[in-house]
């Protein structure tokens, strides 16, 4: 016990130290609170740091295109005559962006909220341990694991068995019209959606595990079937499953490696999800390595980390604006 | 107690530490020369193995980072590295950029034109025109009439070509593009020869030449371009391109040796730029193109030739510098097979003896070279 009052002399020597310019004794509540704010403080500067450094580095792109490089479907960083201006406009990518992360969201949240509901309502608790320890074993995978499994495994199976039957069935609909390729939008998405599993279910899981047990047992009592109760289990819980699938958006949104793999990397304003895409993030992993000339080049591809990152700010606003919209209506509900 | 097992824990890091450091001193001075070296990736995994060999057989240390072409160019140009390398040679105003500069090719690299056509085996004849008609999308069936009239007996199938490339930037689309607007104006015009092409739209685009193999080999009636090596060690059929002598050659080891071999005659020296060789062996102007593969380029270690210039340089380094360039291009040509790189023809080895007797150190020549 002696010995351990004496190890932190350090401590004690800064603490005598503060005493010459405080008279008063720095508590141990008050630095804690002080060294506690100065961390959370640096998400400002890094958030801050961050920001500057792309809009700084992304500038001359910036002024050279203004809003053409949004709606611009030309991507040529060195022309073939020396007499052009290189062209960059990244509307393709944007479209690429936000179709393949939608049809994860479509595919992937029916998915997840079904297992977060299994888990918490249903399954026996061994089989609930087992699967919850699976569901998280997908989110340590790597991405690069995904993409290698989406191109050996996933893509020739989908382009024979799955996609043409697919068309034959609602062919009618033009996005699902065309040739149909192995790497696609559609591909892309459905690799997404299973990278989101393991996120969006073991938050709604814990969502609805959070639910009171007095809400459940109330419903019960009135003579709910599981099935109703389950519904008031989702309806109480639903803030958290909407900041849940916010995040597997942010996930989708922004992930590189395995939708560069399965995509097709294709300028193509696509009306068919068969057709090959391109997304903001794969553009940046495939032509940022040797993107030396011409200036504006690297600064273009920092335009697109721009977009990006305006592109995830707005969804997290969004969502956040829907999160308090509906805790409100809650409240303004509970009230009436 | 626990007193004492921080004071244990203590003493054991800073014995750790003296320890690394004493090795760190002992392994680094104990090392008489030790060199340098970045650039291409392409002929990497050949200079790492020649590092290695050469260790084996000299004690000299080399270290070389795959850092890209242009990486390469440039840091040469600012000499912080020993050597450069780089797939292209330099352009004019790079050259003018880093005076004393020479260029020595090392080894030879080919594009390969891949397809996935069932039933159709290697050797379809293709033309530059014809690949550059497909990779613009102008020509979009197996059984276009250009394709029929190149290949008469062969029963091509009524299916759309499916076009692959390369997404990442790479020096692999500059070769085989820098090709394609030598042989077909309207790809000049439209798309020109760069690391990154505006390809045309319905294209698939892979990361790397495994993308590529890989895209080719899932997608039937597919076409793409890849570096030689991964069309062989993937077995994927490749086509015969006519070169500019009119017969059609399919790509080997052979072939390629034989279009450099070809292209020596035409070298410039090797204290001089060597722009004019261009990022792909252009055989029209070349006599005797003979059987060269035409879509064939050389990868180049950039050195200066009068080697103070380099900060930190000495005579023994000098020295270790020649001695590696002077064995590479000769016995070190003997482990490229192995790897699958093309060995220089008889004709380039004789041209960069004359390049290699060029370096000096303060004005002296460096080797007695026999």
């Amino acid at each position: 016990m002696e010995n351990r009052t004496k190890f932190p002399h350090f401590l004690s020597s800064l603490r005598s130290k503060f005493r010459i310019f405080s008279k008063k004794r720095l508590s141990g509540d008050l630095s804690f609170k002080i060294f506690a704010a100065l961390i959370a403080c640096n998400v400002f500067a890094v958030l801050g740091l961050m920001l500057y450094k792309i809009i700084q580095e992304s500038w001359l792109s910036v002024r050279m295109y203004g809003l053409g490089f949004l709606w611009g479907t030309t991507w040529q960083p060195v022309p073939p005559n020396p007499s052009m201006l290189p062209s960059f406009g990244a509307l393709p990518p944007i479209w690429g962006t936000l179709v393949t992360s939608a049809i994860a969201l479509l595919l992937g949240v029916p998915i997840s909220i079904g297992i977060g509901l299994a888990l918490s309502e249903f399954a026996p608790k061994r089989f609930g341990f087992i699967v919850s320890f699976l569901v998280e074993l997908l989110a340590a995978i790597p991405s690069v694991i995904y993409g290698l499994w989406g191109i050996f495994v996933l893509i020739p199976f989908l382009q024979h068995n799955v996609y043409p039957s697919l068309q034959a069935t609602l062919g009618f609909l033009p996005i699902f019209q065309g040739t149909i390729r192995g790497p696609s939008v559609l591909t892309g998405g459905i690799v997404l959606a299973i990278m989101i599993l393991p996120t969006v279910s073991a938050i709604t899981r814990d969502v609805f595990a959070a639910v009171p047990r007095s809400q459940r047992e109330a419903v019960i009592a009135l003579g709910a079937t599981r099935w109703e109760t389950s519904k008031v289990v989702m309806s109480y819980g639903r803030s958290g499953v909407i900041g849940a699938i916010i995040l597997g958006l942010g996930r989708a949104v922004g992930e590189t490696m395995a939708i560069t793999m399965v995509v097709g990397n294709s300028f193509n304003m696509f009306d068919s999800l068969f057709d090959p895409g391109y997304t903001l993030a794969s553009i940046i992993a495939n032509e940022f390595t040797e993107a030396s000339s011409p200036p504006v080049y690297i600064s273009a591809l920092m335009e697109v980390g721009l977009v990006l990152f305006v592109l995830a700010l707005v969804i997290n606003t969004l969502a956040r604006l829907i999160i308090w919209r509906t805790s409100k209506m809650k409240v303004r509900a509970e009230v009436v | 107690m626990n007193y004492k097992i921080v004071a244990y824990i203590e003493a054991i890091a800073l014995i750790a530490i003296i320890a690394g450091f004493a090795f760190y001193a002992l392994y680094f001075t104990g090392q008489s020369v030790r060199l340098s070296g970045a650039g291409a990736t392409f002929p990497a995994p050949l200079i790492q193995k020649w590092t290695e060999e050469f260790y084996d057989l000299t004690g000299v240390r080399i270290d070389y980072e795959g850092i890209g072409s242009g990486g390469g160019i440039k840091q040469h140009t600012e000499k912080t590295v020993d050597f450069g390398a780089s797939d292209p040679p330099m352009k004019d105003e790079e050259f003018a950029a880093a005076p004393g500069t020479l260029h020595i090719p090392i080894t030879i690299g080919g594009v390969a034109v891949v397809y996935n056509i069932p039933g159709i085996p290697k050797g379809l004849h293709f033309t530059g025109e014809v690949i550059a008609d497909i990779f613009r999308r102008d020509i979009t069936e197996w059984n276009d009439q250009s394709l029929v009239d190149l290949n008469p007996e062969t029963a091509l199938p009524d299916e759309e070509i499916v076009v692959c490339h390369r997404s990442d930037s790479s020096g692999t689309t500059k070769v085989f593009t820098s090709f394609l607007s030598e042989e077909n104006t309207a790809w000049a015009t439209d798309f020109g020869a760069s690391k990154v092409i505006n390809w045309p739209e319905e294209t698939l685009g892979g990361k790397g030449n495994p993308g590529v193999a890989t895209l080719v080999q899932q997608n039937q009636y597919s076409i793409g371009y890849v570096e030689l090596s991964y069309a062989v060690a993937n077995n994927i059929p490749c086509g015969k391109v006519q070169n500019a002598d009119g017969k059609f050659i399919e790509p080997t080891m052979e072939t390629l040796a034989d279009a450099a071999a070809a292209v020596s005659l035409v070298l410039p020296p090797g204290d001089q730029s060597w722009s004019s060789v261009g990022s792909f062996f252009n055989l029209h102007e070349v006599d005797e193109p003979g059987n060269g593969y035409p879509i064939t380029a050389f990868s180049y270690i950039l050195a200066y030739k009068e080697l103070n210039v380099i900060p930190g340089m000495t005579q023994e380094k000098a020295k270790a510098l020649t001695w590696f360039l002077w064995w590479e291009v000769h016995d070190g040509q003997f482990y490229a097979p192995a790897l699958e790189y093309v060995p220089l023809p008889q004709e380039v080895v004789t041209h960069n003896e004359a390049t290699l007797r060029m370096m000096t150190f303060d004005g002296q020549q460096i080797n007695d070279w026999t």
